[in-house]
């Protein structure tokens, strides 16, 4: 769907002409990401996320399908291969630190993304589709993310792909057997390498076609904006081009300026210096933990150390994949009317000092030695990661009561709205 | 003729006939088609499952010989086995009697020295070098390695303890180290 004063795709030239008529790609083009797409004109920087984590999926492609020209998938010669690009391919060490920080930035850009959805409750309807599909591509990222990392072979590689397929054996029965498939052998090796690289290779473009999907969901409601009011009439938007593409261009450069600070200056800052070691089955480094980007779901991993029914390790790996899974039900669990966190006193109160001190303090631990008082720290964040979405969010937006909101897009920012159902001098009003 | 639609004579003129039980013909060549093709796809998916499972080459290491005749009381000697490291360690006359001192009824994984050794061996302690709880390598097997609050082996990971005889008494984990099959004859030690 769009909206009716969408401007429509009129080729000027034979060539476009023979095109849209054969195959209207650039219509598809314009009407998605052009001058066809209108756009609420009140959007902030929080919506340039969308857009840099696709620059960012792009840029993960094309380092990536370089490095794999030059990676040999081999346990004997993995880390050697590794090392390989980084001293002799032309360009090479470019090419692994981007994919490498690449990933980093990659996940700093969806999680800003994804916290947007939560502050502005993006996942309500009309949009549940988007935001489920974006969780599944979420999931896909991680699964990316992790088998990447085993690919180098260095030490916390062998010893994260050991750790994380051997959540796997805490499910009853079928878990050793499991374990056991998915590395094709009793420990991580040659096998299990290979496979990682295949996955890794092939779910960047599952991602892409995820992508798509979301893509396409997004423009049957259109975008969300920061008053969480629906677009009511053309002076609500704008045209995606030209003034959304500029905007986006300039968070881009913006994006580009970190992330070269990071590539140029400081490329192993987000790594760890033990994947520098190769990958010996015998020794186990002293702390093993993932990629910064895990550590929230790691410390829930650990925060569990007491058997309740169930040993302590399933409940743990129970409690991180529900930890994710939770965000698929959130358009059921946000009950209230209004979207924009902007409108929600109470929710907004839970949600600055309650659910993101919750999840900064979930960062800090996942990367922190699994001992007191961490641990103790780890369970109480994990606690109240679930009751803030189990229990508070549901309670909240049952009872609390929204601020006034403006009619529209164009009162919101224009001050005044001639179309208001009230009259150009009317209040806004509490819905 | 009730499950057709149309009149008896359209269907006849559309050479679409049903027997006397109303089945056409179609239906079930129609059936017998998508089933046909359905059990054929479903039987590709068993080779593309197992191939994931362990090769010949992988599960031709399933075996491990060890000579254990030069293997001094209270020293210990890690293996490989299946890619993962295994401790073998001769007790002392110290860590089995602490071993057997313990109540049985009071731990974890309940199992006496006795039961995870072999009758002959029993100062031939046989256990993989694999925490049960997410999979390190446990400290202890080496000369001047922690060895934890009881004495055996101890995981820096996540902070499990374990006694003489590898079993688990303080930490996540939760079961003791796995024994392994294996046999001894004379000084040969053979796992798997």
């Amino acid at each position: 769907m769009s909206f009716p004063w969408a401007k429509e795709y009129e080729p000027k030239y034979g060539l476009t002409k023979f095109f849209d008529e054969k195959l209207p790609l650039p219509r598809l083009v314009y009407n998605a990401v052009g001058a066809g797409y209108p756009v609420p004109r009140n959007l902030s920087y929080f919506w340039n996320f969308g857009v840099l984590a696709g620059f960012c999926l792009m840029l993960q492609i094309v380092t990536g399908i370089v490095l794999a020209m030059h990676y040999a998938a081999d346990s004997g010669i993995a880390f050697g291969s590794v090392e390989h690009i980084m001293r002799d391919v032309n360009w090479g060490w470019l090419m692994r630190y981007a994919h490498a920080n690449g990933a980093s930035f990659f996940f700093m850009v969806i999680y800003i993304h994804i916290f947007r959805g939560f502050f502005y409750a993006s996942y309500k309807p009309p949009r549940e589709m988007i935001w489920l599909l974006g969780v599944v591509i979420f999931l896909l990222m991680m699964a990316t993310a992790f088998m990447g990392y085993v690919l180098p072979w260095g030490q916390m590689s062998f010893w994260g792909a050991k750790v994380i397929t051997g959540l796997f054996g805490a499910i009853p029965i079928v878990g050793e057997p499991l374990q056991i498939w998915l590395l094709g052998g009793y420990a991580p090796d040659n096998a299990a390498l290979n496979r990682f690289f295949s996955l890794h290779y092939l779910l960047p473009f599952v991602i892409a076609g995820a992508v798509i999907l979301h893509i396409w969901a997004l423009h049957i409601p259109g975008s969300s904006n920061p008053t969480g009011v629906e677009i009511k009439q053309e002076s609500d938007t704008l045209p995606f081009h030209p003034y959304y593409t500029a905007k986006d261009g300039f968070g881009l450069g913006v994006f580009l300026l970190l992330f070269f600070i990071f590539l140029f200056f400081m490329p192993n800052m987000l790594g760890h210096p033990d994947n520098y070691i190769p990958a010996n089955p015998l020794s186990t480094p002293a702390l093993i933990v993932p990629e910064w980007y895990f550590y929230p779901f790691y410390a829930i991993l650990r925060a569990f150390t007491f058997d309740f029914i169930l040993p302590a390790k399933l409940w743990g790996v129970l409690a991180m994949f529900a930890s994710i899974l939770v965000w698929f039900f959130l358009p059921w669990l946000d009950r209230g009317p209004v979207r924009s966190g902007h409108y929600r006193p109470l929710f907004r109160k839970f949600f600055w000092f309650g659910l993101i001190p919750c999840m900064a303090a979930l960062f800090y631990l996942g990367g922190a030695h699994a001992e007191e008082p961490y641990i103790m720290f780890s369970q109480l964040a994990t606690a109240y990661y679930f009751l803030h979405f189990l229990v508070i969010l549901p309670i909240v937006s049952s009872i609390e009561r929204p601020d006034p909101m403006p009619y529209s897009i164009t009162e919101a920012v224009l001050g005044s709205d001639k179309k208001a159902v009230l009259g150009e001098n009317a209040e806004p009003v509490a819905v | 003729m009730a499950t057709t639609t149309g009149t008896p004579e359209a269907n006849v003129t559309a050479g679409e006939a049903s027997g006397e039980d109303g089945v056409r013909r179609r239906d079930f060549i129609e059936i017998a088609a998508v089933s046909a093709a359905g059990v054929g796809g479903l039987v590709m998916v068993f080779p593309l499952i197992s191939q994931m499972a362990p090769s010949a080459d992988v599960l031709a290491e399933s075996t491990t010989e060890l000579d254990i005749g030069a293997l001094e009381t209270g020293q210990a000697v890690k293996a490989v086995f299946r890619k993962q490291p295994v401790f073998v360690r001769r007790l002392t006359q110290i860590e089995i009697n602490q071993a057997n001192a313990v109540p049985v009824d009071s731990l974890r994984d309940s199992q006496t020295l006795a039961e995870r050794t072999q009758e002959g061996h029993e100062d031939v302690l046989v256990v993989m070098g694999v925490c049960t709880h997410l999979g390190c390598v446990p400290l202890g097997a080496a000369e001047g390695e922690n060895k934890g609050e009881f004495n055996g082996y101890f995981c820096p990971c996540h902070g499990s303890h374990y006694d003489t005889a590898a079993r688990i008494r303080k930490g996540p984990a939760p079961t003791n180290l796995e024994v392994p099959e294996y046999t001894i004859t004379d000084t040969t030690l053979v796992i798997g």
